[in-house]
């Protein structure tokens, strides 16, 4: 591990080391390029994951206050986390369950396909799906993505033969274990799934991708990444031309520090990064960095989601294996005539049973909340993604009333639902429903919607700086040297898990980084 | 297993405010480690009749008629150790108790039901539930009642114990789904 002086204005200064800032790291480090990567976490290791949820909870979740408004239902069930994301080595690849589909082509061009819908601001991607598809080749390649390049599907587990035999009963014909980035075997020395259960709680096989294990430590064997961990970026500097030159950061003693930069990228995912853009604010940039547009922070969206849970009179053992391997597909399409436009994904879950009741369940107490975990061992569990529509006013802002422990304003998450959110979210539970019941479930169980695990959009790429915040490269329209690297930087959200996209735009990034710092351009 | 040591060790103290006691259930867990026929758990916060009645609001919330008692003096312990840390909440469970009257333990459970819904946006029923919810269903008794298997890596996960043994739907096809790791 190389250590980059903090006056070295050569430097890279990645901020976050999760699916974008991890492999941003790796690619520009592998160029040689002198890379100085801020992480707010610690370090952990499978050899310190906790297979106690509890406790892997409090190990890699970020829980520095936040508040929220809206009518979404996080607001009302789970006042004090919008959303579950990490704060540790690796980001959010540490907790996730590795679902990594891609986008459609279609998706990309979500205003020109789904038209004017009042209240959205929707845009089209500044850039195609063939200009991506390279890079979602390259990903599925280095992330060992099952059922692509030749690699195994995971085998079925109990709950996904309870989802397949209910697809196909109510007549769904794209059902498979899915595009998973868990190793189904031992590849990129990583050992293969040994369906524990506890992907959420790390992975003490390092079956599933996580750049903590595979990123991380390519780049740091190149000797030019300095990781710094447990410090958190506070404030991104610039100079009188209006180019960042520099991050101020506390330090894992709460000192603070300044690191010089060339280049900033930003990948703290989509809340942080709002908040940090907005956090550094000065004379010349009275709004925030970035933001002459007005959209830092705007068009928030977390994609729609929420557990659905059957009851049947036979046992499932649900929480045998990994948790989300299991989907359907035939929904991932826009037909305006089911009510509503975009698509979703039904795709399998399960929860352990301290979780359950916290995360899975609606409020409720009594004889019948307490007869649905009576049927915990006979229970199937499906989990709604489909694509919320963007609108200008679901947020993050500065609260001004409420400080972290260095006195920085907290983020404030603001979410509204759109009629359109409303109707897919009726449609796709009415089809797990009828899905379910078709084999017999005796009781259907609507979960609630939990704290948001995909936030995105808050920086978005846009072909006019009007629109949004970021170039078809993750640039900032603004500021030629500022870039964004995380799940903030996606246009629209589409109904894919966004990991595998965030990884894809952040390889094509990195191409063009290393290019424009060859020619001198940046 | 450490969570039911607790109810195994009695060390009457002078801080000791209360006592909750039961029977060890043949066959349970807590069977394994238990020293004798009973449990029994020292409160700090709460008196015996406190105890008794938090244990009937935590059993009317959630109701699980066949799950040793054993799991729900789980929940009492983990609230009285909160009311022992802290004044406002050891003032929040009393008062609310208190209101409860001392006839809530042995009232019948509709009754206790109508009693509870009446306080149900009090900080005190809330924050009973959510430590009900966050104890009752994570340690080893609930875990045999409800038959969850719990930590799996140092057995080497459920790949060969069980996670695809339901018989009751057919196999999926495999280009569907993929191959057992060899």
């Amino acid at each position: 591990m190389s250590r980059i002086d903090f006056n070295d204005s050569g430097a890279v200064v990645i901020i976050g080391s999760g699916a974008g800032g991890g492999t941003l790291a790796h690619e520009l480090t592998r160029r040689g390029i002198k890379v100085v990567l801020l992480e707010a976490g610690k370090r952990q290791s499978t050899e310190t994951f906790s297979q106690v949820p509890s406790e892997a909870f409090a190990q890699l979740t970020w829980l520095d206050p936040r508040t929220q408004s809206g009518n979404w239902g996080v607001a009302r069930d789970f006042p004090t986390l919008p959303a579950w994301h990490c704060k540790t080595v690796g980001g959010t690849t540490v907790h996730w369950t590795a679902a990594t589909p891609r986008l459609e082509p279609w998706e990309l061009r979500a205003k020109t396909t789904y038209g004017e819908i009042a209240g959205a601001s929707l845009i089209d991607w500044p850039i195609s799906y063939d200009e991506l598809l390279k890079y979602y080749e390259i990903a599925e390649r280095r992330m060992g993505v099952t059922r692509r390049n030749g690699v195994p599907g995971l085998p079925a587990s109990n709950n996904f033969k309870v989802m397949y035999a209910a697809a196909k009963k109510v007549g769904y014909k794209q059902v498979h274990t899915g595009h998973i980035a868990i190793n189904s075997r031992a590849f990129d020395g990583r050992g293969f799934c040994i369906q524990q259960g506890f992907c959420v709680q790390g992975c003490k096989m390092a079956a599933k991708w996580s750049t903590l294990y595979t990123e991380i430590p390519r780049a740091e064997a190149t000797g030019n990444l300095d990781l710094r961990v447990e410090c958190t970026a506070t404030k991104i500097e610039h100079g009188a031309d209006g180019r960042v030159n520099a991050v101020l950061y506390r330090d894992a003693q709460g000192k603070e520090q300044r690191q010089k930069a060339r280049i900033v990228c930003v990948a703290g995912n989509a809340i942080e990064t709002a908040r940090l853009l907005l956090l550094s604010e000065s004379s010349k940039f009275p709004h925030g960095l970035a933001n002459s547009s007005g959209q830092v922070g705007r068009n928030y969206c977390h994609q729609l989601t929420g557990f659905l849970w059957g009851i049947f009179d036979k046992p499932v053992y649900s929480w045998r294996g990994a948790t989300i391997a299991g989907v359907v597909e035939d929904e991932v399409v826009n037909e305006p005539k089911r009510g509503f436009v975009g698509g979703y994904r039904m795709e399998l879950v399960t929860l352990d049973l301290p979780t359950f009741p916290l995360v899975g369940l609606p409020y409720g107490w009594g004889r019948d909340f307490a007869s649905i975990l009576e049927g915990y061992r006979n229970l199937a569990g499906v989990f709604l993604n489909g694509e919320d529509l963007p609108q200008s006013d679901n947020r993050i802002t500065l609260n001004p009333n409420v400080k972290d422990a260095y006195g920085l304003p907290v983020p404030h998450v603001h979410v509204d639902e759109h009629p359109n959110d409303q109707a897919m979210r009726k449609h796709a539970r009415g089809q797990m429903s009828k899905m379910y019941e078709a084999i017999g479930a005796k009781r259907i169980v609507h979960g609630p919607i939990p704290p948001a695990t995909h936030n995105l959009c808050t920086a978005r790429m846009s072909a006019d700086p009007r629109d949004g915040v970021t170039n078809a490269w993750g640039q900032t329209h603004d500021i030629k040297n500022l870039f964004i690297s995380d799940g903030s930087a996606l246009t629209t959200p589409g109904a894919a898990n966004p990991t595998l996209t965030i990884v894809a735009l952040a390889l094509r990034q990195a191409e063009y980084i290393t290019r424009e710092m060859k020619t001198n351009s940046i | 297993m450490d969570a039911l040591v607790n109810l195994n060790r009695r060390e009457l103290i002078k801080t000791t405010t209360g006592v909750l006691t039961g029977l060890v259930v043949a066959g349970s867990p807590l069977a394994l480690i238990a020293r004798g026929a009973a449990w029994a758990i020292d409160l700090g916060a709460l008196t015996s009749a406190e105890g008794a009645a938090l244990m009937a609001v935590t059993r009317t919330i959630a109701p699980h008629d066949k799950l040793d008692e054993a799991a729900y003096a789980l929940v009492i312990q983990a609230l009285d150790a909160d009311a022992t840390k802290d004044e406002k909440f050891r003032a929040t469970l009393k008062e609310g108790l208190a209101q409860l009257g001392s006839g809530f333990s042995s009232s019948a459970e509709n009754d206790r039901i109508e009693a509870l819904k009446k306080i149900e946006s009090s900080p005190f029923f809330q924050s009973v539930r959510l430590k009900t919810l966050q104890v009752l269903y994570s340690n080893p008794i609930a875990y045999a009642y409800f038959g969850y298997e719990g930590e799996a890596f140092s057995k080497g996960g459920y790949l060969r114990r069980g996670f695809n043994d339901l018989r009751w739907l057919p196999e999926v096809p495999p280009e569907d789904s993929g191959p057992l790791p060899a």
